[in-house]
């Protein structure tokens, strides 16, 4: 089950790896994703800051990781289809030996954020 | 913030509003890449009308346009249209335009929606022998652009200019009265469509339904930056602004020093170039955008004036204020990150 950042990032466990990837809101704000600046496989992210950039042609957006520990996997078809960083469900990075963030929310809560 | 006589058309197509030139206008419809893609092979429909349009009238027009731009409009034909800077007293450039001439006697100068109050102001304070004035909100502006744009006229105009750069003064599109100009700002063949404010939507309407069959779509804001960034094309308060000298810029062929005197004209003369507008392919990883610092050596030597990814190269493209004379690699300081860029000419994408 996908649990969802303040800042539009869900996750989701298995096989006990934080997988992450943006929402659909976030990916239809941001347009078509052209460029995927992956993080590092093995490098150590913080849950709440960024670890990975997406650019879409207008803009660029910085991915905070919604789970501490060190990046476990990346989606390297990315690199070659950046575009599907934008599609549902299209996981980014995998953060392996997580600890969630405080504070995630479900998708239901998440879409009442957005109003 | 002000909206153009085509808001609702936008709103009704799905456009994503965004505020431009003190206008709500639409960054996107579709996405920027369909857009930027249809307009390269078929056909793209803007809503410009943020631009604005200045008429110069009255004997003296021709003389008195010539003193304030830094290009030689005398010698044009009736119907024919050229570019040029507006330079301020320190050769830096208020503006840049295109001039339309009407006749002998009338003059319609087309300037940027964001500099047309400071435009009339610079105006009114060197203009003198001829009628000014400033018909921006009166007038709405549509682009029509891509490869089938001259088909899709065919089918709803009969005197329509044949050679770029050229316009008709008065005709009918879709029996709308209109000023038709062979012009745009994405490096394709093409028409911007001059008309009034109360004629927009029927404009725009008839337009598009004319060129769907050829695959014309509406394009935002989002994909003109792209396709006028892959033609080579500046844009101002990004490759032109007060404080660049206008010999700066790659733009000699619109600035005259041979003519008779004109606004500061002796400030570019006393200037020596020490920049010059370069064009880049990124070859290392992300895209180069606007005011990234440029490295060569370990030294800045310039900076990024705008950059993006390009659709038709599929990779980023900037272009450079790059101090003359500056040699071996070129990286850009994209977010702290070092990002090879290597020249190459502009325009970076020509023409089919």
């Amino acid at each position: 089950m996908k649990q969802y950042t303040g800042t539009h990032e869900w996750v989701e466990l298995r096989d006990g790896m934080a997988y992450v990837g943006i929402s659909a809101h976030a990916a239809e704000e941001l347009g078509e994703v052209v460029y995927v600046d992956l993080p590092e496989t093995g490098a150590e992210v913080t849950a709440g800051e960024p670890c990975c950039e997406l650019e879409s042609v207008k803009a660029v957006a910085e991915v905070n990781s919604p789970a501490s520990g060190r990046v476990g996997a990346v989606n390297d078809e990315l690199a070659d289809s950046p575009e599907k960083a934008g599609e549902e469900g299209v996981w980014i990075f995998a953060v392996a030996d997580p600890v969630l963030a405080d504070g995630l929310m479900s998708e239901a809560e998440y879409l009442a954020t957005l109003g | 913030m002000k909206r153009t006589a085509l808001y609702d058309t936008h709103l009704a197509l799905g456009g994503r509003m965004v505020e431009f030139a003190g206008y709500e206008l639409p960054v996107q419809y579709s996405g920027i890449l369909e857009e930027h893609r249809a307009v390269r092979n078929a056909a793209g429909l803007f809503d410009v009308s943020h631009m604005g349009e200045f008429l110069f009238e009255g004997d003296g027009a021709e003389a008195a346009l010539n003193m304030l731009l830094t290009n030689d409009i005398r010698g044009m034909t009736d119907g024919r249209v050229r570019y040029s800077l507006l330079p301020n007293e320190n050769g830096g450039a208020v503006d840049d335009v295109l001039v339309y001439r009407m006749n002998a006697r009338k003059f319609l100068v087309v300037v940027n929606g964001a500099n047309v109050q400071k435009d009339a102001a610079h105006v009114g304070k060197y203009l003198s022998g001829c009628d000014f004035s400033d018909v921006s909100e009166e007038v709405c502006q549509i682009a029509l652009q891509g490869p089938a744009s001259q088909r899709i006229m065919e089918k709803l105009a009969r005197d329509i200019p044949m050679k770029y750069y050229t316009f008709v003064e008065r005709t009918e599109v879709a029996g709308i009265p209109v000023l038709l100009s062979r012009t745009g700002y994405t490096g394709e063949d093409g028409f911007e469509l001059y008309a009034a404010v109360r004629d927009a939507e029927a404009l725009y309407a008839a337009v598009y339904e004319a060129g769907k069959e050829f695959g014309l779509i509406p394009c935002g804001l989002g994909a003109r930056d792209t396709l006028r960034l892959e033609a080579g094309m500046p844009l101002y308060g990004h490759e032109l602004d007060e404080d660049i000298p206008v010999n700066e810029v790659g733009l000699d062929f619109a600035v005259k020093l041979g003519k008779e005197d004109f606004v500061g004209k002796q400030a570019i003369l006393a200037h020596a170039p020490e920049y010059e507008r370069v064009g880049v392919r990124v070859t290392g990883k992300g895209i180069v955008r606007e005011h990234c610092d440029v490295y060569s050596d370990g030294v800045v030597v310039g900076r990024s004036t705008s950059g993006t990814h390009s659709p038709t190269l599929g990779c980023g493209i900037a272009m450079l204020r790059l101090k003359k004379g500056a040699e071996g690699e070129l990286s850009a300081d994209v977010r702290g990150r070092s990002v090879s860029v290597a020249r190459t000419e502009l325009p970076f994408v020509r023409r089919k």
